[in-house]
């Protein structure tokens, strides 16, 4: 309970900015380093292994003064697919949503064939998402083979 | 289909699949015509492939097209260390279209998107290998009258075969049955039966070549490739396990055809040529007919 009540203090603390709670708790760095956040010039904090009634154990990230487009914040999808995106304005929640997984997913996640030109030369990675049978799989746009889930190493 | 690029079977809709088997009976008939000789066709071989390098080179040296290249990798650029692109940006200086096989999966669809010519994937790593699949394609129509609701028995390698791969998915269009003949650890991945079962077509999957003798109207053999296995012991079990014999040939059916992409080791036998049932040769020089009706398509002439 202490947790909780300490989040709901941080969360109000950010006047203005983005909250991304429900992130899954080994992911937070993950998701820090797929929205460039580790270079912001802004304030952000973030928690690990926070309780969490949903979740039983999760990560939050807030960032002052940030506001996401939506194709840039569904890049978290891969690892964050459950993930709640609050944006803040004047300490107040003004829209809360969900992110969606996207279609494309471009130079985010290495693909896992070693023989891919991906891997050999200085070619950005492009995959199409496939959700079949509610196991997210990314195709590779070029060398064609399927990256899972558990293969899935960030760029 | 002008200036299109073909690095996959399936970036050429069905329609466009058969065009292209229009036209290569054209060439059949009539293959040598000068309409290529304003273009300049260059074929990049980044390992060697002697049979295909040589089936494109004939083909475009019938159509008067001048050829450029390299026949490995040792010969050009990249052993100065060149990256693709910048080998494929100044080919493309040089030649109105670009032949490649590269080692690795998915260089051509690279290839194809820094290029400013159209380019023709003539093998990239164990993935695509278009221009077979329609020489394929054309030597089944040929030899059939059709390519609708054929036997079509692959044996071999079926796990990491790319040709029987893309052969399979490309007949799915056309309500074929599929006979797969294989040792259990080369089976037909499962990612490939999906398109066959998109498609509410049967297959049949057997350990014994024999079993499908009677039933099949094309015999596609395939070799066991050394180079696949990781595990030399697991070749060595393999290597030798389908011998086609001309005895064998008894009770097939009087259509039937062998087909092969070549080069055959030990898996026809060589009292199998002579029998009038063996088509792998012939199959090879349609590669040429099949490769100009691309070449004169991509180009713009036909």
């Amino acid at each position: 309970m202490e947790n909780e009540q300490r989040k709901e203090l941080k969360v109000t603390a950010i006047a203005s900015g983005t909250v991304i709670d429900h992130i899954p708790a080994q992911n937070v760095f993950q998701v820090i380093k797929i929205l460039g956040l580790d270079r912001s010039k802004e304030m952000v904090l973030f928690g690990t292994y926070l309780d969490s009634r949903k979740y039983g154990k999760k990560g939050i990230i807030k960032v002052s003064n940030t506001f996401f487009e939506s194709d840039e914040i569904n890049k978290i999808a891969l690892v964050a697919p459950s993930a709640t995106l609050i944006v803040i304005k004047d300490y107040k929640v003004a829209s809360k949503s969900k992110v969606e997984i996207p279609d494309i997913v471009n130079n985010i996640v290495k693909c896992f064939n070693p023989n891919c030109i991906t891997n050999a030369e200085s070619v950005p990675t492009k995959f199409d998402v496939i959700k079949d049978e509610e196991i997210l799989k990314l195709r590779c746009h070029y060398c064609e083979k399927t990256t899972t889930k558990d293969d899935m190493v960030f760029i | 289909m002008k200036n299109k690029s073909l690095v996959s079977i399936n970036d050429f809709t069905k329609e466009q699949q058969l065009r292209i088997l229009d036209i290569s009976e054209e060439f059949e008939k009539n293959p040598t015509q000068r309409i290529l000789e304003d273009f300049v066709v260059a074929t990049l071989f980044f390992e060697p492939s002697t049979r295909t390098r040589l089936s494109f080179e004939s083909a475009a040296s019938r159509l008067g097209a001048r050829v450029i290249g390299f026949s490995s990798a040792s010969s050009s650029s990249v052993s100065k260390g060149e990256s693709l692109k910048d080998t494929i940006l100044t080919v493309s200086n040089y030649s109105d279209i670009i032949v490649m096989r590269h080692p690795k999966d998915g260089s051509a669809r690279y290839a194809s998107e820094v290029s400013p010519v159209p380019v023709i994937n003539a093998g990239d790593g164990a993935n695509q290998h278009p221009t077979q699949t329609l020489l394929d394609m054309y030597s089944i129509r040929k030899t059939q009258g059709t390519l609708d609701n054929l036997n079509i028995a692959f044996i071999g390698d079926l796990k990491y075969g790319r040709t029987v791969h893309s052969l399979t998915i490309a007949l799915t269009q056309f309500n074929t049955t599929f006979h797969l003949v294989s040792p259990p650890e080369l089976k037909l991945p499962s990612y490939v039966k999906r398109h066959i079962k998109d498609r509410n077509l049967a297959y049949h999957q057997y350990t014994d070549l024999m079993e499908v003798i009677p039933v099949a109207d094309i015999i596609y053999m395939t070799r066991i490739q050394r180079e696949r296995f990781s595990d030399p012991m697991e070749y060595e079990k393999v290597k030798n396990i389908y011998n086609l014999e001309n005895a064998m040939l008894a009770g097939s059916k009087d259509n039937v055809r062998i087909l092969h992409p070549l080069p055959r080791v030990n898996e026809i036998s060589l009292d199998v040529d002579s029998n009038p049932k063996a088509y792998y040769f012939q199959q090879a020089l349609n590669g040429v007919f099949v490769r100009q009706a691309l070449l004169a398509t991509i180009l713009g002439v036909k």
